[in-house]
């Protein structure tokens, strides 16, 4: 994409076409997956519930409990979105011949990838929203307008790695499989990364593999940015996630370029 | 034709293999420019992966595929065609006219919506969405999608399977306005009558390889056989004694005989036969013509 914008001045009438096809192709996503409630619904509606119902009615004031559970929660809600916009729907359309047709057509390069990681961005951004929502509400959560801000931020951004690991699965899993897949990554993942219940109430062995979770880091940089108790250093966690999200792309931009 | 300094798209000696199945074995292809082009065989003949190279979803293991003289995956010369894939299902929940407006959206030049929805036949589809249309909507979903970029080279892989004939008419007279317009078209199908309404040259493949390619007519002409049909009381054992007979058959109340020599054929039977009625000579269509290939072919 840098490419691309980078060769085309803004005189030239293609960027304007190309910045075009971008938008489009994320607004099209948007209401594709907007209108499919099988992704909508669970992504948009469980970590709410799932924050209303541990982060707030079994967590009866206990504030450094809801803290941690507003800012690991958040991670757990960008998961989703991430993990089933990608896995689910890149299998689906590649089973079903629609990324084909979008290979043959003469879209922009990298639109149909940029256009879904817009998309979970812009789901990562609303499912925050709700949960800060009801954070500040019923959860008894107080930030300073600067951390709302900067958990806003890792929200949205974090879920990049989650869009490099689904895409993972979506270009290899059958589209049939692909839901039972991703939720066998998604919700282990997330309790093995301390999203429901802190790492430390949890086994010695859990503990010692947890830096192997994207999650895992995920959560310490969102804990981080609410001044709560943390492990390890930004650029540590930020490294992990770099990296781990190119080696992802990279492995499944050459298996799709072998599937027709 | 021959003014043109390249093909608009070539397969040059292409082999394609997968696993131990040989898709590909060598073909040499050129598709010129404002010419339908019809790629006939059976089930595994090669046609879709053919296709596949051309519009450069797969690459040859070995020799070419060329659009407008550049790799078929280059952007420009994605920019100058159209594709109908075979088992193609576009996003359920987006509407036609949305699947439309995100298609043109691709090209520099698009044909405008209202051009579109007539050529695809699609006028009361606009609003619908996908997985609400029939099959035959969805197939002239995916053909309003091809052909919203004002292609120059069209790839139709069996366009019309599911179409009623209705819709079938309509895809047809679409096509040849396209083609009246100066589009070329790859055309592959099941439907040999479809071959023999649209194309200019028929290739026809099996087991990978070109077995026999020409104009309609030169693919009929290879198959000297003719049917004779009548009413007659001969025995259809008797006449299947004769010589220049190839085969005969009984069809309701009529005899079918195919034959080389149709003119001793018909004088014989005018003469044992003078009560004989209903005669009806034609010539092998191009049906007739592909089995005949084919089966030399295996």
């Amino acid at each position: 994409m840098n490419a691309t914008l980078a060769a085309s001045s803004a005189s030239d009438p293609a960027s304007f076409h190309a910045w075009r096809a971008y938008a489009l192709e994320a607004k099209y996503e948007f209401l594709r997956v907007l209108r499919t409630p099988a992704f909508a619904i669970p992504s948009l509606l469980f970590p709410p519930l799932f924050y209303l119902l541990f982060g707030v009615l079994l967590n009866r004031g206990n504030s450094a409990a809801a803290h941690y559970l507003f800012a690991t929660y958040s991670v757990f809600g960008v998961m989703a979105p991430g993990l089933f916009g990608f896995g689910v729907a890149v299998a689906i359309e590649r089973e079903r011949g629609w990324l084909a047709l979008k290979r043959v057509a003469p879209m922009p390069p990298g639109a149909y990838l940029v256009a879904k990681m817009l998309m979970a961005m812009a789901f990562a951004l609303i499912i925050y929203a709700m949960l800060a929502t009801m954070a500040a509400t019923l959860g008894g959560v107080r930030l300073d307008i600067a951390q709302w801000f900067a958990l806003g931020l890792i929200a949205t951004f974090g879920v990049l790695p989650f869009c490099a690991l689904g895409l993972l699965v979506g270009s290899r899993a059958n589209a049939a499989a692909s839901p039972a897949i991703v939720n066998f990554i998604y919700l282990p993942m997330a309790f093995l990364s301390g999203l429901w219940m802190p790492l430390s109430m949890l086994p010695q062995f859990i503990r010692d593999v947890a830096v192997f979770w994207p999650p895992y880091h995920l959560a310490q940089l969102a804990l981080a940015a609410i001044g709560r108790e943390h492990a390890g250093g930004a650029f540590g966690h930020l490294g992990f996630l770099a990296i781990f999200t190119i080696v992802c792309f990279a492995i499944a931009r050459r298996w799709l370029a072998r599937t027709a | 034709m021959n003014s043109l300094p390249y093909p608009v798209a070539r397969l040059a000696n292409a082999v394609k293999r997968y696993g131990q199945t040989q898709a590909l074995a060598g073909v040499d292809l050129e598709v010129h420019r404002g010419e339908v082009l019809a790629l006939l065989g059976p089930n595994g003949a090669g046609k879709t992966t053919a296709i596949s190279l051309l519009v450069g979803l797969q690459q040859a293991d070995t020799g070419s595929a060329s659009l407008f003289d550049s790799a078929p995956n280059a952007l420009a010369a994605r920019r100058r065609i159209g594709a109908m894939l075979q088992a193609t299902s576009l996003p359920e929940t987006l509407t036609v006219g949305e699947l439309i407006d995100l298609f043109r959206n691709y090209y520099a030049r698009p044909r405008t919506v209202a051009d579109v929805v007539a050529l695809a036949g699609i006028d009361d589809l606009l609003d619908c969405r996908y997985a609400k249309l029939s099959g035959g909507q969805q197939r002239r979903a995916q053909f309003a999608l091809a052909i919203c970029g004002r292609a120059e080279l069209l790839f139709l892989d069996e366009p019309t399977t599911g179409l009623d004939i209705d819709a079938r008419e309509t895809m047809w007279s679409a096509i040849r306005q396209l083609v009246a317009e100066g589009c070329a078209v790859v055309l592959t199908t099941h439907y040999l009558e479809e071959a023999e309404a649209l194309a200019d040259r028929v290739v026809v493949l099996a087991q990978g390889r070109i077995v026999a390619q020409g104009t309609v007519a030169e693919i009929r002409a290879r198959v000297a056989s003719r049917r004779i049909r009548c009413v007659t009381t001969l025995a259809d054992a008797a006449i299947a004694l004769w010589p220049e007979v190839r085969s005969v058959a009984r069809d309701g109340g009529r005899v079918e005989i195919v034959t080389d020599a149709a003119e001793m054929v018909v004088r014989q039977l005018l003469f044992e036969d003078a009560q004989l009625s209903e005669l009806e000579v034609r010539r092998a269509g191009l049906a007739e013509a592909f089995v005949e290939i084919t089966k030399e072919a295996a």
